[in-house]
């Protein structure tokens, strides 16, 4: 079972151009910043909202395919959501909202109730059937919303921000129990969320949407081993700097030169870590260090015995320094200030 | 009107806004001790118990139980359709359909008679192929009383439908549920405290209702006088059997409109709260 899907949708100011696949039995996380076009994807996926252009295709079962006019309606899609909010019916109990998707489906009510009751044992809320959702926790929420979509033996699961309507002292724990359950689940299973730390625990893969385009995909490890989007950068906390390579020397779009020890020609990123940024503030004293940008300090802000110095000007850099070198330096946010890098320090690799 | 029992402040109010409100509740509360003042206590019973009174309060009962049903039929889908179906002239279609909520009762039945009579638009047909007469008949009344009844359902009912979140609706089709299906299942009972509450004021318009039946459905003891009919023409010939039938009237609604307060109107529509 894959699901391949192109999708393209114009709505209001998000632009989505977006490709994605989904092997047998994987879990995708969709990682991506606030406004990115997470979820709206995870609608077309579910038929919530038709594609502009495009096709939808599960194995060999085309749900959506603006061309030739299918459309497949969301009821009668082979997929089921995890929705943020959980979404659980509050006029029934548990028991009967996780038999809902059984009894929409012309199940005889006795056996929907026995396959309710059996989804609820196994995410441990066998007590709670005949409650009504308000009384669970968000974790139990979350778990019962599972059931109800798992309920109903999906192909393909969309999981919408499992974990954001939790509050952050809950989050591991509920995490904990979210990746043993969805372990259990053999199909295809895409996660969204803009946390990283969701995406580590829980996928096997990761694709970064960032402004309505999927930047990079791959295994977490190496889309943070070699960022392509700014987003991931930040993730990571590094310094993204995109340009062409040419004899030696990076240079951006905005003609900021970055001198790199050794890299092929053409159009490259290099990745600049914050602690090996050193700041001074006059530079005219011959240093071993090839790289010196003019800036101005616009953050200071301390984390720990660390102190990162957010810098304007030729390039926006984020530099790692000592509370020491901070108060020796005296550094003062709209300072001038010359950040200097070696350039054995700076990471290259093709765009 | 959610939490108006549950979050109780104690405020100091502006002593003007106190006057003028106390002023509104004695301008609503006076008619009424007028009435109890005037009411001739030791023979209310026999002017209730009266024939006449009695077939009247039997007809208004029936009539406006069934227009709040046929208010129910019509108005729950027509509320559906103004509040999630964006179509052209929707604002056209909803003053339409709520212009009898302002305009007099006696128009709208002089408008029923031209559409509805035996000479009327559709009421000629109506009475040719089918020998459905509507004027002057019970189910005259029944159509007077769902004509000026049916927007305040309408109205409940739609507010209620916009302040829903329609992700309900989506989780319901993404379990494989059918639109049908999410409707009765997931769309009705998140409404119901709205449906009750439009359902309780369309019947208390429609017992209330006059000017529309009269000119309608005309005023003949038995089949269309109704209690607000045998009140009014008790006031000519009756006066104490007037406040009688008057006092019977308020006491029904007033009963009615307090004991589903508190099942009703008091308890917020919490059903699509966010368990979170």
């Amino acid at each position: 079972m894959t699901l391949s899907a192109q999708v393209a949708l114009q709505l209001g100011t998000l632009d989505l151009q977006a490709e994605l696949a989904v092997r047998p039995g994987e879990l995708l996380a969709l990682l991506g910043p606030n406004g990115a076009g997470k979820s709206t994807l995870l609608r077309c996926l579910a038929g919530l909202t038709p594609l502009a252009a495009g096709l939808v295709a599960l194995d060999d079962t085309v749900l959506d395919d603006p061309a030739t006019g299918t459309f497949v309606e969301p009821e009668d899609r082979p997929i089921s959501v995890v929705f943020q909010d959980y979404l659980l019916f509050e006029h029934m109990s548990v028991l009967e909202n996780v038999a809902f998707g059984l009894r929409a489906r012309r199940a005889p009510k006795a056996d929907a109730r026995r396959i309710a009751r059996e989804w609820l044992e196994r995410v441990g809320l066998g007590d709670y059937a005949d409650q009504r959702p308000r009384a669970l926790s968000g974790g139990q929420s979350q778990r019962a919303a599972l059931a109800r979509a798992l309920a109903t033996s999906p192909r393909l699961l969309l999981l919408d921000e499992p974990l954001a309507a939790l509050d952050a002292a809950t989050r591991s724990s509920v995490r904990r129990d979210l990746r043993r359950h969805l372990a259990t689940f053999d199909g295809m299973r895409i996660l969204v969320t803009h946390d990283p730390v969701d995406a580590y625990a829980l996928a096997d893969r990761v694709a970064i949407l960032e402004g309505g385009r999927i930047v990079q995909t791959g295994t977490l490890a190496e889309v943070t081993a070699h960022p392509r989007s700014r987003y991931v950068a930040d993730l990571v906390g590094v310094n993204l700097v995109a340009g062409v390579v040419a004899g030696g020397v990076l240079t951006t779009d905005s003609r900021a030169q970055v001198v790199i020890a050794d890299a092929p020609a053409g159009p490259s990123y290099a990745i600049v870590r914050p602690h090996s940024i050193a700041l001074v503030r006059d530079a005219t004293a011959v240093s071993s260090a090839r790289n010196t940008w003019r800036g101005t300090i616009v953050d200071i802000d301390r984390l720990g015995d660390r102190v990162r110095v957010s810098i304007d000007g030729e390039l926006a850099l984020i530099a790692e320094i000592t509370v020491a070198a901070l108060d020796a330096l005296q550094l003062r946010p709209g300072d001038d200030i010359h950040a200097t890098v070696k350039a054995t320090d700076i990471e290259v690799y093709p765009a | 009107m959610t939490g108006g029992r549950r979050r109780r402040r104690r405020v100091s109010l502006p002593i003007p806004v106190l006057v003028l409100a106390g002023v509104a509740v004695a301008f609503f509360a006076l008619p009424l001790v007028g009435l109890l003042w005037r009411a001739p206590w030791s023979s209310a019973w026999g002017y209730l118990t009266d024939d006449d009174a009695l077939t009247a309060l039997r007809l208004s009962m029936i009539c406006s139980l069934w227009a709040t049903a046929l208010s129910v039929l019509f108005g729950v889908p027509l509320a559906w359709l103004l509040a999630k179906v964006d179509f052209p002239g929707r604002g056209v279609v909803r003053a339409l359909c709520t212009l009898s909520l302002v305009l007099p009762p006696v128009v709208g039945g002089v408008a029923l008679f031209f559409a509805l009579g035996r000479r009327g638009l559709v009421g000629q047909y109506l009475d040719r192929w089918f020998d459905i007469t509507l004027p002057f008949t019970t189910a005259g009344v029944v159509v007077a009383q769902t004509f000026v009844a049916m927007p305040f359902l309408v109205i409940t009912v739609e507010a209620s439908l916009r302040q829903l979140d329609t992700r309900f609706d989506d989780a319901s089709r993404t379990l494989g549920a059918s639109r049908w299906y999410t409707f009765r299942r997931v769309t009705l009972p998140a409404i119901r405290p709205a449906l009750a509450a439009g359902a309780v004021l369309a019947w208390a318009r429609a017992l209330g209702e006059f000017g529309a039946t009269i000119t309608f459905a005309g005023n003949f003891p038995g089949t269309t006088q109704t209690m607000p009919l045998a009140v009014y023409l008790a006031l000519e010939t009756n006066p104490e059997q007037a406040i009688v039938l008057a006092l019977a009237l308020i006491l029904i609604s007033f009963a009615v409109l307090v004991g589903l307060r508190d099942r009703w109107f008091g308890r917020a529509p919490r059903a699509n709260a966010v368990a979170a």
